[in-house]
């Protein structure tokens, strides 16, 4: 909505600048967004009357006025207009002054005939695009006035910003009740032409469903003219976004924007037998609209119609038949109240929302209809477009009863913690209209029409504290019982495990929890994969964020794809997130937490150390160290040759005792060739509502630090290449027994000297007992019992 | 004899000075010192001497093997000395070089800020709760005073799934889940961080974002309790300089509502492009929970009040960092993220 700070001050004084008021507004909760100002570079521009219009002598294009600019001697000007004539007021702008875009006018010399100013086309005064002519005034003006109030351009317009409980200040006269309000000034009242009897001969108007249509008010007007409407209606018009027609559609809109009760005018003659019927579509019923679309109507539609046919759709659009045109010489003006729900129905189902449907749904004060239609009536006639019909038809079968609701003082300041006046909310009530009553428990409202939003209490509260201001409300703290803050087991593990793997060089990102249905044929998964059964969405934005997923690796790996495209070649990536899984017959889906790992490329290099492949091992090492952070015994780790997004060899199920957490490897390379990855890029997903189910060690328990000298001793064996390193540990840690404290594996080799299919393995061992100094007698029977356990179940050999 | 003996002890002295390393020192000392040493034959040959003179010479030639030791020691210590002076000059090593890189992570910046908004709220007594991401109509909108075919739904573009299923347009059905599980109990203080969705994508707006949602409901909850609050949370997020702006607006589930501003985080107030000229940034919108709310969750809303906020935590972050285009959280370029 677009407010005129001039047409606001024809119903309240507004003691300060448009700025300040628009600041004023916004902090009683009727946002001003911008305040425009058309006119605030013009100046010095005034009436003039054209006296002579002569051809220049040496240019076909131009011609030399003579003008009346009121300042004595007539002004020649020069100009490429031809568009006026003798006796035409026109707007003047002699050296000096100042046109729109900041322009200063000069004498100057046109084919050698000097001109002293210029006569100004609606755009240089910034009223609109019109570029075609002069702009041709009324011709009663006098000369040498300025144009500027003439033309509205000492106007100030405020761009509101409307929260939608507020319809009432989508109209002037509800703003002025804001600034009446604010200022503590009076709101004056709204003039109409009233009828003169309460019925119009020959209009009969029935509403068979008083449920959508709560009043109905018509007047009639003819020896109807049509013709523009004056320039001031207009240029109001303009400002405030809506487009100039003709006399009998801009004084509806006008009063519209003035009163915020949308109108329709009917061509008297196309309505059959005078008779308006308000009633629901038939089932199949069509009609044509006033933009010529012919439109399918439901029962659930609101219709105006004659005995014959629809003419017009209740609230939205008037039909084409009944359309006012040149030939239109009757016009029957409607002022209705229809039901808010039914026209956004309607109006959302047709796709047509305009200014009236907008009006109607956030609901019209359905006492104001009959003010509205005699004020729209002394207007048209005011204007000399029509004459008034005596009469009117009101048909209003249920009539407004204002809601009666208890305001109590106490109550006030308990929600708002602050001690408000009781004259104060008092004044306030009564400015805003709510007719406030002294009752024993404080006041008793009644809630205006034009307060459709208004129900309970606390509306009337928030009334208060937004005129008393929020800002003399004093800031203070919740005074009562203290509350723990905490964070749950889940959140703290999470904020941890998030912690360990930025330590441990990860990078977390966050992505789309939608993704496109393509990406599970991306990952290779099987068409009966259960990951397949998705939650699409009605109305995604597109297909690419369509189904909500059920697995964090989409977003992950398109990411590292972005980078590397990117030529951000080396990353290592995290995200914990939710997936949805759609669960049978419950509507809403299961939501688990999963934990998603991916890498590509290397390690930082340099001038002293070279990459380090981001691989398998390198996320297998991320994981020991989380577990192992996080408080769990280590991690299983199990070939995982049959997952299909996995290299078949480079892939493990992540265990924890007989729980699959989730697996780990590097990707296929058809899922790397899909995702555009580089060769070798690794990842990992486990379920993180699955890890924090796990018996951990949340607080660690102190071990004493060892107070005997500890024996290292490294053993070396050959051993056949397919046996699993983790079966070779077992057996050392059997063998070893308890005082073995630790088994690294520091060197791994295959080649001619151990021969084909064979494998060395070197570990260092390290055995201490907590109460004395180990012999080398007792390690050497440790290490004889683990070199004949490795002997006996996997033919290892002891190298020298 | 004696003389002999303060011969050599001059003689070791004079060459001690022409020493000038830690072997030659070693050769000197054994060339006097050593079994074969020439001042240890001088000592040998004390046997020939009477016994009379045997104790006078004795005492004579043990100060000078003491006075001579001890030069020699002296002399080795600066030969040390000096010779640390010149390895370490020679150890010399360029300290421009680069540092040896290391394999960074880091939080997502939205993960930081969140963090902080939590630790604040944590410290006035907030608990953290969490809620479903896919909601159904009533507890997104029915249950927060949202009533069907009404305006206010037009503020949030809503996905769905079916007519009563939809990603949740905001944190606010936490709200909901927890009043049902805690009422008729009080007091309650909780914030709600999470994921919500709107169908809206431009350099301001995401189809996935963040908020944090906060609530408190007590027997004597106040507007004035909501403006400290969110005074105390601003002004620890960003300075505490920091001054806020109250301004009435509209949110079903709240009234009185407000949408706050917080005093430019560029400007000061003072007017640029960051705040449009206005000195002023929303951060916020927030209210007394409406009574109906508390009532429909089963709260007796004459018995206890409430206020609740919102917040987006890409608006905060986006402050904070001066990021100016949302899309850059969800584009996760590591050039961005390294940042943080």
């Amino acid at each position: 909505m677009r407010v005129s700070l001039n047409w606001l001050k024809e119903y309240v004084d507004v003691p300060v600048s448009a700025v300040e008021l628009a600041d004023r507004l916004t902090l009683v909760g009727v946002a001003v967004e911008a305040v425009d100002e058309p006119g605030r570079e013009i100046e010095g521009v005034h009436t003039g009357r054209v006296l002579e219009i002569k051809r220049h002598p040496n240019a076909d294009r131009l011609v030399i006025c003579k003008v009346d600019a009121g300042r004595g001697e007539p002004a020649v000007i020069v100009t490429g207009a031809n568009n006026m004539q003798v006796g035409d007021i026109v707007p003047v702008a002699l050296a000096g002054a100042r046109l729109a875009g900041g322009l200063v006018i000069k004498r100057a010399k046109f084919r050698g005939v000097p001109s002293s100013g210029m006569l100004c086309a609606a755009d240089e005064l910034g009223i609109g695009d019109d570029h075609e002519g002069i702009l041709i005034l009324p011709p009663d003006l006098p000369v040498g006035v300025d144009v500027k109030p003439l033309l509205g351009l000492d106007d100030s317009i405020l761009d509101m910003d409307l929260t939608p409980n507020r319809s009432d200040c989508l109209s002037i006269l509800g703003v002025a009740r804001e600034v009446a309000t604010i200022f503590d000034t009076e709101l004056r009242p709204v003039t109409g032409l009233p009828p003169t009897g309460s019925a119009i001969e020959g209009v009969r108007i029935d509403i068979e469903d008083p449920e959508l249509c709560g009043r109905y008010v018509a007047r009639m007007l003819k020896d109807v003219k049509i013709e523009p409407s004056p320039p001031w209606m207009q240029q109001r018009l303009t400002a405030l976004g809506v487009r100039p027609i003709s006399s009998i559609v801009d004084v509806t809109n006008y009063v519209m924007l003035e009163l915020g009760q949308p109108m329709h005018a009917f061509d008297f003659d196309r309505v059959t037998g005078g008779h308006v019927i308000v009633r629901r579509a038939r089932p199949g019923e069509r009609m044509v609209t006033l933009d010529g679309a012919e439109r399918q109507l439901t029962p659930e539609m609101l219709l105006i119609a004659d005995p014959e046919v629809a003419i017009g759709i209740a609230g939205v659009m008037g039909g084409l038949d009944s359309e006012v045109t040149n030939e239109t010489r009757t016009v029957l003006l409607e002022s209705a109240y229809f039901n808010p729900i039914s026209i956004r129905r309607t109006a959302r189902e047709l796709g047509l929302r305009s200014e009236a449907s907008l009006r109607f749904e956030k609901g019209i004060d359905p006492d104001g209809c009959l003010r509205a239609a005699n004020r729209a009536v002394e207007l048209l006639e005011r204007i000399g477009a029509a004459k008034a019909v005596s009469g009117a038809v009101d048909n209003y079968p249920a009539p407004y009863v204002p809601r009666t609701i208890l305001v109590r003082p106490e109550r006030v300041d308990q929600i708002l913690g602050v001690s408000v006046p009781r004259a104060d909310s008092a004044r306030i009530l009564h400015k805003l209209e709510f007719a406030p009553r002294e009752a024993d428990e404080g006041f008793l409202v009644s809630v205006p029409g034009h307060r459709p939003d208004v129900m309970r209490e606390i509306d009337l509260i928030e009334e208060v504290a937004r005129i008393y201001g929020y800002d003399r409300i004093e800031n203070t703290l919740p005074y009562g019982a203290a509350t723990p803050g905490f964070r749950t087991p889940e959140q703290m593990l999470l904020n941890q495990l998030r912690g360990l793997l930025a330590a441990c060089g990860l990078t977390e990102v966050v992505t789309y929890s939608f993704v496109h249905p393509g990406v599970f044929d991306r990952l290779g998964l099987p068409a009966d994969h259960a990951l397949r059964d998705t939650l699409p969405l009605q109305n995604p934005l597109s297909e690419d964020q369509s189904v909500m997923r059920t697995l964090l690796f989409p977003g992950l790996l398109e990411t590292l794809a972005r980078n590397y495209h990117r030529r951000n070649v080396d990353a290592a990536l995290f995200e914990v997130a939710t997936v949805f899984r759609p669960r049978g017959d419950d509507v809403l889906p299961e939501e688990r937490l999963i934990l998603v790992i991916a890498m590509m490329g290397g390690t930082p290099d340099g001038w002293n150390l070279s990459k380090r492949p981001l691989d398998f091992y390198q996320l297998k090492g991320v994981l020991e160290t989380v577990a192992q952070k996080i408080g769990l015994p280590p991690f299983e780790y199990v070939p995982a040759g049959e997952h299909p997004s996995f290299h078949p060899g480079r892939a493990a199920w992540v265990k924890a005792g007989d729980t699959v957490l989730g697996v780990m490897g590097e990707l296929h390379p058809d899922v790397i060739e899909s995702f555009e990855l580089p060769a070798g890029s690794v990842a990992c997903e486990l379920d993180f509502d699955q890890i924090i189910r796990l018996d951990r060690e949340t607080v660690k328990r102190y071990e004493g630090l060892p107070r005997y000298p500890s024996v290292e001793r490294d053993l070396a064996f050959v051993i056949q290449a397919a046996v699993p390193v983790q079966d070779v540990v077992t057996l050392i840690q059997k063998g070893g027994g308890p005082l073995l404290q630790e088994v690294n594996l520091f060197d791994v080799y295959q080649g001619k000297q151990v021969g084909e299919g064979y494998r060395s393995l070197a570990f260092a061992l390290r055995f201490q007992a907590p109460d004395r100094t180990l012999t080398d007698d007792a390690v050497n029977g440790y290490l004889e019992a683990i070199v004949q356990l490795l002997t006996e179940h996997t033919g290892a050999t002891l190298r020298k | 004899m004696l003389e002999r003996l303060e011969a050599i002890a001059q003689e070791i002295e004079s060459s001690l000075a022409r020493i000038d390393s830690l072997e030659q020192l070693e050769e000197l000392r054994i060339r006097y010192l050593g079994k074969k040493g020439i001042l240890t034959q001088v000592l040998r040959g004390m046997g020939s001497l009477s016994p009379e003179e045997r104790p006078l010479v004795g005492k004579a030639a043990n100060e000078v093997k003491v006075r001579i030791e001890g030069a020699l020691t002296v002399r080795a210590g600066t030969l040390k000395e000096l010779e640390k002076v010149v390895r370490l000059q020679t150890e010399r090593i360029d300290v421009t070089l680069p540092g040896t890189r290391q394999l960074l992570g880091t939080k997502h910046p939205l993960t930081i800020i969140r963090e902080e908004i939590e630790d604040i709220f944590l410290g006035l007594g907030y608990a953290i709760v969490e809620g479903p991401e896919v909601e159904t109509d009533y507890y997104n909108f029915e249950a927060l005073n949202f009533p069907k075919d009404h305006p206010a739904r037009d503020m949030q573009d809503t996905f769905f799934f079916g007519p009563d299923v939809l990603l949740r347009t905001h944190t606010s059905p936490v709200q909901v889940h927890t009043f049902e599980k805690t009422a008729p109990r009080v007091p309650l203080k909780i914030i709600a961080p999470g994921r919500v969705y709107r169908q809206d994508d431009d350099a301001t707006h995401s189809p996935m974002f963040h908020q944090v949602e906060g609530f408190a409901v007590d027997g004597r909850i106040t507007f004035g309790d909501l403006k400290g609050t969110l005074t105390v949370f601003a002004q620890q997020m960003f300075s505490p300089q920091t001054k806020m702006r109250f301004r009435p607006s509209f949110f079903p589930f709240t009234e009185p509502s407000a949408e706050v501003d917080i005093s430019c985080v560029i400007c000061s107030g003072g007017g640029c492009r960051v705040c449009s000229h206005t000195g002023w940034l929303e951060i916020l919108g927030a209210g007394m929970i409406h009574p109906r709310v508390l009532e429909m969750s089963g709260y007796d809303s004459e018995k206890v009040t409430g206020f609740a906020f919102g917040m987006g935590i890409e608006r905060i972050a986006m402050l904070k960092y001066g990021i100016d285009d949302m899309r850059l959280f969800f584009d996760n370029d590591m050039r961005f993220l390294a940042q943080f």
